[in-house]
């Protein structure tokens, strides 16, 4: 099946939310509540994925050491912390997951 | 910069968007070159891979709807997600509304498109700078344009350089990890305060919690609750 009709759709739904105030011209305000909800979107949906992606295999939760996607992913959090660089968080998480998976 | 300097204050105001916008690129690019090796991970034909980044042209939508590809997740779920993930962009919107109202709806249109993270921190921080200035704020759409379109440039020609490695990337080498790599890389500075942080975490407990639930829905129902909880301890602490 093709993703490009629904891959159209978001990109709609996309340039509609970025239009949206500009062609009202600010005269509708949006209700506090949403523009205070809004901050959290990022941290929620981000670590929602995220957590899955590190604790989950095979369908089921693996806090052992052997799940090496768990360390690399903990040791690259350390790293995104520190230092608030992107391509660094990825090169550190990619060269202890390879490094662990060549150790394995 | 030694480019030639054109005469118009137009010309120069896109200039100006173009060089300031450069920096940015720095991080951008190694980011559209991993969309683009991950996007034909996930079963992505290179066109549409490609596609995507200019008719979506939103980063880490982009690399969740290449996530839930991969995933085989309906279109409906596909959309919603990107809708939310996207919301934020409705404040950027409200933010530089006021100083667009002057244009045609032309113009409008164009910039709305290039409203992303990026456009965005570099034109609001001119127009915070300028934007009351009588001399130079009827040109600062030109300033806007300069920055939007080099990050433009700048994604689709590294979704394209990732598209083109690609294909030569064997899956051994465990590539599609960068991707929850890049989210923890962009989620930590998010983590602001203690209702952020509690936010992310009831959101990315849940989500391990609720895994097992049909078409990723349990992505949705996370994030919302997530949301929820930030909501409510910020209202405790006030």
């Amino acid at each position: 099946m093709s993703w490009l009709p629904a891959l159209a759709v978001a990109g709609l739904v996309t340039f509609a939310i970025r239009l949206s105030f500009i062609l009202l011209l600010g005269k509708v305000e949006l209700p506090p509540i949403v523009t205070h909800a809004l901050r959290f979107v990022p941290p929620a949906v981000l670590s929602a994925i995220v957590f899955p992606e590190l604790l989950v295999r095979d369908g089921a939760l693996d806090l052992r050491p052997g799940n090496l996607r768990l360390v690399a992913g903990v040791v690259a959090a350390l790293v995104a912390w520190r230092t608030r660089n992107v391509v660094l968080t990825i090169a550190v998480g990619m060269a202890v997951l390879w490094t662990l998976q060549a150790l394995a | 910069m030694s480019i030639a300097s054109p005469r118009s204050a137009q010309g120069r105001e896109f200039l100006a968007g173009c060089r300031d916008e450069l920096p940015i690129l720095l991080g951008v690019a190694p980011f559209g070159m991993i969309y683009g090796l991950l996007a034909l991970g996930a079963g992505l034909p290179a066109l549409t891979a490609q596609a995507m980044s200019s008719v979506v042209f939103a980063g880490s939508a982009q690399f969740i709807a290449t996530q839930l590809i991969r995933e085989g997740t309906p279109a409906v779920v596909l959309v919603v997600t990107v809708f939310v993930v996207n919301l934020r962009h409705a404040l950027y919107s409200a933010s530089v509304a006021p100083r667009l109202k002057h244009l045609g709806t032309g113009w409008k249109v164009l910039l709305a498109y290039l409203l992303t993270d990026e456009a965005y921190a570099v034109a609001a921080s001119r127009y915070a700078r300028d934007g009351d200035r009588p001399d130079v704020a009827p040109h600062l759409h030109w300033y806007f344009l300069g920055a939007g379109v080099t990050l433009w440039a700048a994604w689709q020609a590294s979704t394209a350089a990732g598209v083109f490695l690609g294909a030569a990337v064997p899956r051994s080498w465990s590539l599609d990890f960068t991707l929850a790599l890049t989210f923890i890389a962009l989620v930590i500075p998010a983590l602001k305060d203690v209702a952020a942080a509690a936010a992310a975490i009831a959101a990315g407990l849940l989500a391990v919690m609720v895994v097992g639930l049909p078409y990723k829905l349990g992505l949705v129902l996370a994030a919302l609750v997530g949301i929820l909880v930030g909501l409510f301890v910020d209202a405790r602490r006030a």
